[in-house]
């Protein structure tokens, strides 16, 4: 697993965007812990690390398409699933493991 | 105003009431260049005298104008105000200050004086008719003064208004009825008795079987004395036994005159292109006091002028639905026959008049149910074998059994295929949706109810939903605001603890955060989390994660100054394109989030706003400062409103404008919050629209100064803020709660301080969030990626 930025770097109930790998990963901040998914909408490329999050889900800012943070599917729409990554908080610092298939971020 | 040239084709209407003012609607819609003149006695444009009662209350004649100025002026007719017409043949009208003109049609439409019996005394001071605006302010005053008796003569339903206004304003109220029975033309003995019951409870001395014999005093007022000897003692004494048509006209240029002025099926008088319509016409015997039949009686006039043949003019139907003594009452055709049916219980009375077998009447007081359906049977002359089983129908009658040309709304003239297309295929699906879409219910409202149960019949059970903001947990906004106050809730997160809201989809968190905020006046916890992002780094987010940077020009006026400053921060920060935008202002777009708080320290101007649900722009054409046209310092106004009203958020986006004169170059028409300058004053609009709904803001009020329209306007902004739904733009808003209601608003000086209090609250702890530029509220809260790349 990977340092990829501090506890303090994403604000509670938000998500911020850290490079691992090369990878583009959205780190989410919600109430039971941490989830990491990949950064780009599979619907048109929206920024999803903007977006409004539930207790486990997150909807996207540019056209509403919400996903599962647990699973990465679409909720209530047709869409390819999101990638779902490991994350785990170790002495103020979160790691990150990719998932092993994964899509490299443009 | 406008003012055709003076050809010979035009129409003359002699009469701006109602009858006159509908005649020259009708015309137009069937003829948009035929000219029209409508030529008023009196200086106050043509007004809903039906509502005079409200005016006992407060406000003056130009409350209750039917169209504004600029109406008449947009529909190119001719409005002469004060101008008494002294002759007239077939084509030239006459004035009293000599001057004539040609017309090739005249339409009488003077409608009628009021009653006056030639009781001894009549001419006192105290002593007056009951008809106009300036009986209301002598009405007004007479009552309100200490110990006041004003005592009514005549119960019918106009000095029943009359009572109940004097009684309002602290008088004491006999009402002297010459019959023995309240309303005798719309109600029968047992209806009319519990009329009675009802005005009694309310404190109205009612006697009946009173016949005035004289009214004493010398010079002033003091009694009243009756035939049979008794005497009362008053102050003041309002007459209203009846109407008198206003025949002198007529009669003076020889028309057939019985009663009234004499027409035939086509509204005809004897003379040849000479209408009559109203309260001064005669057709076969009848004349009509209603609205309704003078609608039906301008719409054949109009096709006469015209040249036109349609239906002709049959006679109408009287029936009326009311609110008497706090009570509905719906009366139609006679009172009385020989087949009738009666329920009677404690809520209401209910009569169904049956005369040879054909349904002739109904009388509904109370509970009004089935009132659209019995309008039909009676209309239509429907045959009743059984009247009690009829009623019990009536009562029971849901929307499903109104055929499509039943008119639900009368207000608007709506029938109920209108409302049932609305959703078949005008795309609506909620009451709300159908209300905004077809103006049925928008008026008094007392088809509400029906529309919706039309709603429901033809879009099944999902009309039925209120607008919920939390769909997932189905919980409403004023659900949600009673346990925010209660609870003294001041964040979207102490929310979802109480109610478990937002929790789910999320959807509802920017609807939490502005209903928290809004109730906590901005002094609220601020959970930037619960927003959407453009409220989170306050720009406008783009389709590729980049955002837009809009400053703030009041009143879309700006200085090379702040253009040099736009200019060179478009090219420090890589702005993709330079857009003026539709407010008035200039877009910088395609800078990166990161870039955010330096371009706005570079700019040094206010944002503008343009990501938010919020105040958006002010927009103003040059106005007086330099328009050759311009009757008010529009850019002044603008500037004022701007300023007064940035910062705030809103339920959802609030585009204003104002226009310097009625040339409306600043399209204020279609503004949720539009001003026009017009000579002496502001026109203030509201609710209007100009994207994918387009729609024409309704007219609230005209005011004399800057400082009033302020203060109206700002009202009106602070009653939306609370009580809109989120994304409920004004134009759904407006048409939703009413513009009578927002002037009642506006008229009640308690409410009215209690919303410019909070308004003030909420406006100081408002803030430019550029200034977030130098104080973040999160170190990452402009950074788009964070942590080191490993």
């Amino acid at each position: 697993m990977t340092r990829a930025c501090s506890v303090e770097d994403i604000p509670a109930g938000e998500a911020r965007v850290v490079v691992v790998a090369g990878v583009r990963v959205a780190l989410f901040r919600v109430r039971d812990g941490w989830r990491a998914v990949g950064a780009r909408c599979p619907h048109r490329g929206g920024p999803l690390a903007d977006g409004i999050v539930a207790d486990a889900s997150v909807t996207c800012p540019l056209h509403g398409r919400r996903f599962s943070l647990d699973t990465g599917e679409a909720l209530g729409h047709d869409c390819p699933p999101l990638v779902v990554h490991a994350v785990a908080e170790r002495d103020g610092g979160l790691f990150v493991d990719l998932a092993a298939a994964l899509e490299r971020a443009a | 105003m406008y003012r055709p040239s003076s050809l010979p084709d035009g129409i003359a209407i002699i009469g701006g009431g109602i009858a006159g003012q509908s005649l020259a609607e009708e015309l137009r819609a069937r003829d948009a260049s035929v000219a029209i003149t409508l030529i008023c006695g009196e200086s106050v444009a043509p007004y809903d005298r039906v509502r005079l009662s409200e005016l006992l209350e407060d406000g003056t004649a130009d409350a209750l104008r039917l169209r504004p100025d600029e109406w008449y002026a947009d529909e190119r007719i001719e409005l002469l105000r004060g101008h008494w017409v002294s002759g007239t043949d077939a084509t030239t009208v006459t004035f009293a200050d000599g001057s004539a003109r040609a017309f090739s049609a005249i339409a009488i439409a003077t409608g009628s004086d009021p009653l006056v019996p030639p009781l001894p005394g009549m001419g006192l001071a105290g002593a007056m008719a009951y008809r106009g605006p300036e009986h209301v302010d002598d009405l007004r005053e007479l009552a309100s003064a200490d110990g006041a008796r004003v005592a009514v003569i005549g119960g019918g339903l106009l000095g029943l208004e009359a009572a109940r206004g004097a009684l309002a304003r602290g008088a004491r109220v006999p009402v002297l009825h010459l019959v023995d029975r309240l309303m005798e033309r719309q109600v029968d003995r047992a209806a009319g008795e519990r009329l009675l019951g009802a005005f009694e409870a309310l404190g109205v001395e009612v006697r009946l079987e009173h016949a005035t014999e004289a009214i004493l005093g010398e010079e002033r007022v003091t009694g009243l004395q009756f035939k049979d000897g008794s005497e009362i003692e008053c102050d003041a004494v309002v007459v209203s036994i009846g109407i008198k048509p206003n025949v002198e006209l007529a009669r003076a240029i020889g028309l057939d005159v019985n009663r009234a002025i004499i027409v035939d099926d086509r509204m005809r008088t004897s003379a040849e292109n000479v209408v009559a319509v109203g309260e001064c016409a005669e057709h076969r015997g009848n004349v009509y006091g209603l609205v309704a039949p003078i609608y039906e009686q301008c719409r054949v006039a109009a096709d006469t002028l015209l040249g036109l043949d349609r239906e002709p003019y049959t006679g109408s139907l009287l029936w009326a639905k009311l609110k008497v003594a706090g009570i509905d009452l719906v009366s139609i055709g006679c009172a009385e026959g020989d087949g009738s049916a009666v329920v009677a219980t404690q809520d209401g009375y209910r009569k169904l008049v049956v005369a040879e077998g054909v349904a002739t009447g109904a009388i509904l007081l109370g509970d009004t149910r089935g009132a659209e359906d019995l309008l039909n049977a009676i209309r239509s002359g429907e045959e009743v074998a059984d009247p009690l089983a009829r009623l019990a129908e009536a009562a029971a009658a849901t929307a499903a059994d109104l055929p499509d040309d039943a008119q639900v709304c009368d207000c608007n003239g709506v029938c109920k295929g209108e409302i049932a297309a609305a959703v078949t295929d005008g795309g609506c699906n909620t009451p709300r949706e159908v209300m905004a879409a077809t103006r049925a219910g928008t008026g008094c409202g007392s088809c509400k109810a029906m529309v919706k149960e039309i709603v429901i019949d033809v879009a099944g059970d999902a009309a039925d939903e209120p607008a919920y903001l939390c769909a997932c947990r189905k919980q409403t906004r004023e659900e949600i605001a009673a346990q925010v106050r209660a609870g003294g809730l001041e964040s979207v997160g102490a929310v979802s603890e109480a109610c478990g809201t937002g929790r789910e989809c999320g959807a509802c968190k920017p609807a939490l955060a502005y209903l928290v905020s809004e109730i906590n006046g901005n002094r609220h916890r601020e959970e930037r989390q619960a927003r959407f992002i453009n409220d989170r780094v306050h720009a406008n987010i783009q389709n590729d994660g980049t955002f837009s940077v809009v400053p703030r020009m009041y009143a879309g006026v700006t200085t090379p100054d702040e253009l040099r400053r736009i200019a060179d921060a478009a090219d420090k920060y890589g702005a993709r394109m330079v857009k003026v935008t539709g407010g008035q202002r200039i877009d910088l777009l395609g800078i990166t989030k990161e870039d955010l708080p330096d371009i706005w320290r570079d700019l040094d101007m206010p944002s503008g706003f343009a990501y938010a649900k919020a105040i958006r722009t002010v927009k103003s054409c040059v106005g007086t400062d330099f328009c050759r046209f311009g009757v008010q310092d529009s850019i002044d106004l603008a500037t004022e409103m701007e300023r007064a009203w940035e910062h705030l958020h809103t339920p959802a986006k609030v585009k204003s404008g104002v226009s310097g004169c009625p040339r409306n170059c600043a399209e204020s028409t279609v503004k949720d919050i539009g001003v026009v300058g017009v000579e002496g004053g502001w026109q203030i609009r509201l609710g209007g629209a100009a994207g994918a709904t387009v729609r024409e803001g309704d007219v609230l009020m005209t005011v004399e100064t800057k400082r009033e329209a302020m203060r109206a306007m700002t009202v009106f902004l602070q009653y939306y803020r609370e009580e809109a739904d989120y994304l409920e733009r004004t134009y759904d808003f407006v048409p939703r709660v009413g513009v009578d209601a927002i002037r009642e608003l506006l008229a009640d000086e308690d409410r009215c301080r209690g919303l410019m209090e909070r308004f003030r609250l909420a406006k100081a702890a408002a803030y430019d969030p550029w200034s977030e530029r130098d104080e973040p509220v999160h170190p990452s809260q402009f950074l788009e990626v964070v942590g080191a790349p490993a």
